[in-house]
């Protein structure tokens, strides 16, 4: 399925950190070529100039708390052919879903003095709760090589090249040894989506997730194999698996098999 | 506000004139060209500037509330996620205040890195708001790419500013978004002295841009604008301030920064989802930023910056918050030139990082986010877990600023067309490089006459 000739281009943001729709802008080399290849005809971070729709290929940040973004997403999928959700926000919900499950009420007056003027939704939840999604690139932020790959291959009219294995596979292919065997360091590597290049064993770190769970990943195993060989407290593994794609199922199903007092 | 448009698109650009003999109501869905979302409210009568609002509908995050019950070794990567533009300053304030509630003392070279690393931060944000959100606004430009038309090399010099300053990040945090090497205490990895000497020549490249962006922005159009700020800013005896220093004002305060709290306060208004900071004192409002610092610590910056804003004419006492894009330039170039010093003084010795039991205890750090300070406090169980966190970043305290701004603006060019005025508001509000997601808004202008108010209702 192609594309129109010159493809208009949308970005919007729901709640996030901007982080993921600042890749883009982090493109120095390829911005200004991108931006002669697609027709960017709503990014409002960047420009004063927008058109309403339709477009072809929207890309969603953040993800839906408030009523009226989850007015907002329908209306989105409603303007646009291709629909990508972009980062840890978009695809589980982000970090803002550790409300998830809490007493919202109690947050809101834990950071407000006047809880009655905040309007908010019970949880955070990905755009895939809301509408169709076409693609969902991963990564909190999401890698600015992968989103480029993402539009390049929406433009060709052919399926992205991003790989789908885990973080414990591209150290392998870097030659990072692994640092749970090497060091006893607790590390989220076998069970996290690749995407960051394994970036934090090659800088002496136990990878924590950010890219959220890899498809068919077994957590569970990963958490008892951890307990049982390192000795790593289930209430520290309960933390690992609860931070920036809190809410993606395989990290769900995992505390549960784990709950408090196991 | 009408909600019932706003629900897809962003028209800055389409403007709702309902023309009638007295009145006017300008909306603008959403501003474009700053970090988030907000509106702005302006209510006048004839040539009255009766209420000016600058309204944030940040769906909260709550990034206080869950903090609470996480561990102190976690802070700095879950703060960074507030904001994708300084994730930096996040790690930095949250770093030192842990440390300085466990009473970690770190090694002279991870001071060092610390000041390189966050030199990379300013040098990226600088480099996006002087290029990409602020410099079109002057030339009558919508973005970057229709001023890279016009301006090819000067964009593009723009460009290479800013990805070295990415480039700082990568090597030392090792990503530009969030970055992943640094934790309380300092650094997982120090770099090699060879990964820090390939830095050098792109920084030396990018201190001439740099020098070339303060006399491009200071040929800028300037309104003639004095706004008489109170200004507040880290002070050290010895540097330009960025994670260290007493707090200091041009009212005369000078505090240590554990202070804060009983010298500012936050409050909540209604129409913003953002704490509003302003001086316990007096209830008045103060600015945070570059502004403040170039007017509270200018004589610190280096001989070559110094000598730049020199050259630019730009005055010792900058009280036009439109001249803040020269001062952003100017911070561009002593940057650049500390982030060279610190290269070539690069030893990497000691540990990564100084680590320290867990105990009960409080603590709170201030250091210098490109927009402003940003404040943070914890206090700690025995176990290490967070019982209590506060944050106050940069745009809630300039927040009551900004909209004095808009009501000065908005005073002595009540006259000017309505397109016009409407960009000149937007403008005021760049001036202060809001950076909304430090929550995440919504933001939206509308210009009422109460007279066509009382008529609609
Ligand atoms: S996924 Fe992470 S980087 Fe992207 S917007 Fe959300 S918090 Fe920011
Ligand atoms: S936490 Fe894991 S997925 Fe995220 S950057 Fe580090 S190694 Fe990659």
């Amino acid at each position: 399925m192609k594309a129109s000739p010159v493809p208009k281009i949308a970005v919007w943001k729901f709640a996030s950190c901007d982080g993921c729709q600042l890749s883009l802008l982090d493109c120095e080399d390829e911005l200004l070529q991108l931006a002669e290849l697609v027709h960017i005809a709503n990014f409002l971070e960047a420009s004063s100039r927008v058109e309403s729709g339709p477009y072809d290929v929207s890309l969603v940040e953040g993800s839906i708390t408030t009523e009226h973004d989850r007015e907002r997403i329908l209306e989105v999928r409603r303007q646009s052919k291709y629909l990508i959700a972009i980062g840890a926000c978009a695809t589980s919900g982000g970090i803002q879903a550790l409300r998830n499950g809490a007493s919202v009420e109690d947050f809101i007056r834990q950071v407000y003095a006047h809880p009655e003027y905040i309007s908010t939704l019970r949880d955070s939840t990905p755009m895939s709760a809301h509408v169709s999604v076409d693609y969902e690139l991963y990564g909190c932020p999401i890698n600015k090589t992968q989103l480029l790959e993402v539009i390049s291959a929406l433009l060709q009219g052919r399926k992205p090249r991003v790989f789908s294995h885990s973080v414990c596979v591209d150290c392998k292919l870097r030659g990072t040894p692994c640092l749970t065997v090497t060091r006893g360091l607790t590390c989220l590597g076998p069970v996290t989506h690749a995407g960051c290049e394994a970036l934090c064993p090659s800088y002496g770190r136990g990878c924590f997730g950010c890219y959220g769970p890899k498809e068919s990943s077994n957590p569970s195993s990963l958490v008892s194999h951890l307990h049982e060989h390192l000795g790593v407290p289930f209430v520290e593994l309960r933390r690992l698996l609860s931070s920036f794609t809190t809410q993606a199922a395989p990290f769900v199903e995992a505390r549960k098999r784990f709950p408090p007092g196991t | 506000m009408s909600d019932a448009n706003d629900t897809l698109s962003p028209t800055e650009s389409e403007l709702r004139v309902r023309a009638g003999a007295k009145s006017r109501t300008i909306s603008v869905d959403y501003l474009a060209r700053v970090e988030g979302e907000g509106a702005l409210f302006v209510k006048t009568r004839g040539d009255v500037v009766e209420d000016v609002k600058l309204k944030i509908f940040e769906p909260p995050r709550f990034f206080e509330a869950f903090l609470r019950g996480r561990l102190a070794s976690e802070a700095p990567d879950i703060t960074a996620r507030i904001c994708g533009i300084c994730p930096v300053a996040y790690q930095m304030s949250s770093s030192h205040a842990i440390e300085r509630s466990l009473g970690i003392a770190i090694t002279p070279t991870i001071r060092a890195l610390r000041r390189l690393l966050y030199c990379g931060e300013w040098i990226e944000s600088h480099g996006l708001h002087v290029y990409m959100l602020h410099a079109p606004d002057f030339l009558g430009y919508t973005d970057v790419m229709s001023l890279a038309k016009a301006f090819p090399d000067v964009v593009r010099g723009g460009l290479f500013l800013k990805k070295t300053g990415n480039e700082i990040l990568r090597v030392l945090g090792g990503r530009e978004i969030h970055p992943i090497n640094i934790r309380v205490g300092g650094f997982y990895k120090l770099p090699t002295v060879t990964e820090l000497a390939s830095l050098r020549e792109p920084l030396l490249r990018a201190r001439d841009h740099a020098l070339a962006t303060v006399r491009w922005v200071s040929g800028f159009p300037f309104p003639d604008v004095q706004r008489d700020y109170d200004f507040v800013s880290l002070r050290h005896p010895d540097e330009y301030p960025l994670n260290e220093g007493m707090l200091v004002s041009s009212s005369g305060l000078c505090i240590h920064p554990s202070e804060f709290e009983q010298h500012f306060g936050e409050s909540h208004v209604e129409h913003s989802n953002a704490l509003h900071a302003f001086r316990r004192s007096d209830g008045a409002a103060y600015l945070v930023g570059p502004l403040a610092r170039y007017n509270l610590c200018g004589d610190k910056l280096p001989t070559i910056a110094q000598q730049a804003a020199r050259d630019a004419k730009l005055p010792v006492r900058c009280l036009n918050p439109f001249q803040s894009i020269i001062v952003r330039a100017v911070e561009l170039v002593f940057a650049c030139d500390e982030a060279l010093r610190i290269i070539s003084d690069y030893r990497a010795d000691g540990p990564p990082f100084v680590s320290a039991a867990y105990e009960a205890c409080e603590g709170a750090a201030i250091t210098c986010a490109p927009r402003g300070l940003l404040y943070q406090r914890y206090r700690l169980d025995a176990d290490g877990t967070i019982a209590e966190c506060k944050i106050v970043p940069p745009t809630s305290q300039n927040q009551r600023t900004i909209e004095d701004d808009l009501r000065a603006v908005v005073a002595a060019n009540i006259r000017l067309p309505t397109a016009e005025l409407t960009a000149r508001c937007e403008q005021t509000i760049r001036n202060h490089d809001p950076c909304i997601s430090c929550a995440t808004h919504f933001l939206r202008l509308e210009i009422e006459d109460d007279a066509k108010r009382q008529q609609d209702t």
